[in-house]
């Protein structure tokens, strides 16, 4: 039997698996009022967005997110478990036009201890693993690296410039910064180290234990040593690894942030973190932590191909009986297979197996 | 073991690069035929090397083509692709410069007419002085808008200065200095992480400092 499109079956497993947590669909409106990401925006981080006047004269936009809708209309006295499978539509950054995404999405939205977090994470790794059996999610902590970038006394435009370089992994740009903005070389180097360590927790924890200065990346480190306690029990631990070069806005992101990759696509097709910050600033006293699953990505770099459009190619001639050839494509479809019933041979078609009827019977 | 595909610029820059990979280990021997093929590989080491314009370097490694590449900072500048950038090659070592005719004097009450072919760079630089610009595109012989009076400077990658001075023009400013930088795949830095880091550890052994 042919197999539907992996897209659609990744699909489904991905739905499956956030059903069975206890997340309910939550289905959306492609259009929001404009202003909401004119407040926000640096939270998407574009600033491409399509938007329209509506029958009004209100200014819409079609959603170049999700998170910010759901955010907006949390409701903070309740825990909300929800996902979503919506389009968004941005500009992309490489070939300068407008693009219809699909994302699935995962958000928790009340207060969050130990366990949320741990299932939040590990319902990313396992999403991931669904995919593909070969992924990584590495994992980030915006308290840590906020920590250290406060002990050192950096803000601003500087903090801007350092925090793109630490995200490019420079460590060359970034201690030649240092050295401009006079920063102590002890310093220097532990935010240079930031951008070199990779690799397991088990590998990487002794390391940054090194680098904690105060309180928030103290912090920082057991709550990420918690959340691999979790991992580990569920199984997911060996595909985990630390980067704190992954960097979101820090006005928005708190905790811990990761990204996901799988085997044979070169960027990332899973994104997520705590943006407690956000809810703070809609005025909104409770936590969140979520995850988005970039499904065109998938697509895109999708090299699984179909050796045949359809497994048999039942043609028949005017001189058939209908009621024959019904009965043989029906025959072939209990069996399993696909059949494509048509009156004649098509130029451009790949088929296992080729039935023709004709009055006198099959040939 | 996975290949390590490694994508380098053609010319002068990628034949010096070339070599010091082949001084840590990664050499290709069919790369020194000269013939016209562009792919190489070496099943020993399992490397593939492949030429391609310097420009394109960056979107090799962008899209996972190349896991690895070597290019110049002014292109990682102008097309901010999205990358690790992992060493400093310290080769090809240029400035990127404002230059004009000489005795050339800046009137700030006017639009400055600026000819490149780094229009991203440039306009950067001069929004962050708050100048208003007019960026004319070109794709080579810079040199010649300012002479012709089309633009009143330009902005471009200047190495000994020759050709400015040979037209009669003049560096006036230097925005940075630009030299060759390893750069590589996001992804295939989570799925080949040893063989990169071993490579780059080796790399900077041998990199001139």
């Amino acid at each position: 039997m042919q197999s539907f499109n992996r897209n659609d079956t990744v699909l489904y497993n991905l739905r499956s698996l956030y059903e069975q947590y206890g997340y309910k669909r939550f289905k959306m409106s492609k259009f929001e009022e404009y202003d909401l990401y004119l407040e926000y925006k640096n939270f998407l981080q574009t600033e491409n967005i399509i938007t329209f006047t509506d029958l009004n004269g209100k200014l819409y936009a079609m959603k170049p997110d999700i998170t910010l809708s759901i955010a907006k209309n949390a409701k903070p006295e309740e825990q909300q478990k929800l996902y979503y499978k919506e389009n968004v539509y941005r500009a992309s950054r490489t070939t300068k036009e407008y693009k219809e995404i699909t994302q699935l999405g995962v958000e928790y939205i009340g207060s969050i201890d130990a366990y949320t977090m741990g299932e939040a994470v590990y319902l990313a790794a396992k999403s991931l693993s669904l995919i593909s059996p070969e992924y990584v999610l590495d994992i980030s902590h915006m308290g840590f690296v906020s920590g250290l970038f406060e002990a050192a006394g950096i803000e601003g435009s500087r903090l801007e410039k350092l925090l793109g370089f630490l995200g490019q992994k420079d460590t060359h740009e970034i201690l030649y910064c240092c050295e401009q903005y006079g920063i102590e070389k002890e310093i220097a180097e532990k935010i240079a180290s930031l951008s070199e360590v990779y690799g397991s927790f088990e590998s990487v924890l002794p390391k940054i234990k090194k680098i904690v200065m105060n309180d928030k990346m103290a912090s920082a480190v057991s709550e990420l040593e918690q959340l691999y306690a979790v991992l580990s029990a569920l199984g997911v631990g060996e595909h985990i690894n630390l980067d704190f070069s992954i960097i979101n806005d820090m006005s928005y992101y708190n905790g811990v942030i990761y990204l996901g990759y799988v085997k044979d696509v070169p960027c990332s097709v899973l994104s997520g973190g705590r943006y407690d910050k956000l809810l703070e600033k809609l005025g909104k006293n409770c936590q969140a932590i979520g995850f988005a699953v970039y499904m065109d990505l998938l697509e895109l770099y999708d090299k699984s191909d179909r050796e045949y459009d359809v497994d048999v190619l039942l043609v028949y001639n005017e001189t058939a009986s209908p009621v024959e050839v019904s009965r043989k494509a029906a025959e072939y479809i209990a069996e399993g297979k696909s059949v494509k019933v048509l009156s004649s041979i098509p130029e451009i078609l790949k088929y296992k197996e080729l039935v023709e009827i004709s009055q006198k019977g099959e040939q | 073991m996975d290949y390590i595909n490694i994508a380098l610029p053609k010319g002068r820059l990628g034949e010096k690069v070339y070599e010091m990979f082949e001084k840590i280990g990664y050499g290709c021997p069919a790369i020194r035929e000269k013939d016209r093929r562009l792919i190489f590989e070496n099943e020993e080491n399992k490397v593939r090397y492949f030429w391609s314009k310097p420009s394109d370097v960056a979107i090799y490694v962008e899209r996972g083509a190349a896991d690895i590449g070597v290019v110049g900072k002014d292109i990682l500048l102008e097309y901010e692709p999205d990358i690790y950038e992992l060493a400093d090659m310290n080769l090809g070592k240029c400035r990127m410069c404002v230059a004009a005719k000489k005795g050339f004097r800046d009137n700030p009450e006017k639009t400055l007419k600026v000819a490149t072919k780094f229009v991203n760079i440039a306009r950067s630089h001069y929004a962050g002085k708050g100048r208003d610009i007019e960026i004319c595109k070109l794709n080579g012989s810079i040199e010649i808008a300012p002479i012709l009076n089309m633009t009143d400077v330009i902005v471009d990658i200047v190495e000994t200065g020759t050709t400015l001075k040979e037209n009669d023009l003049e560096v006036i400013e230097t925005i940075i200095p630009i030299s060759a930088r390893l750069i590589a795949n996001k992804a295939s830095t989570k799925f080949k992480a040893e063989q990169i880091s071993q490579l780059r550890r080796k790399l900077q052994e041998v990199i001139e400092k």
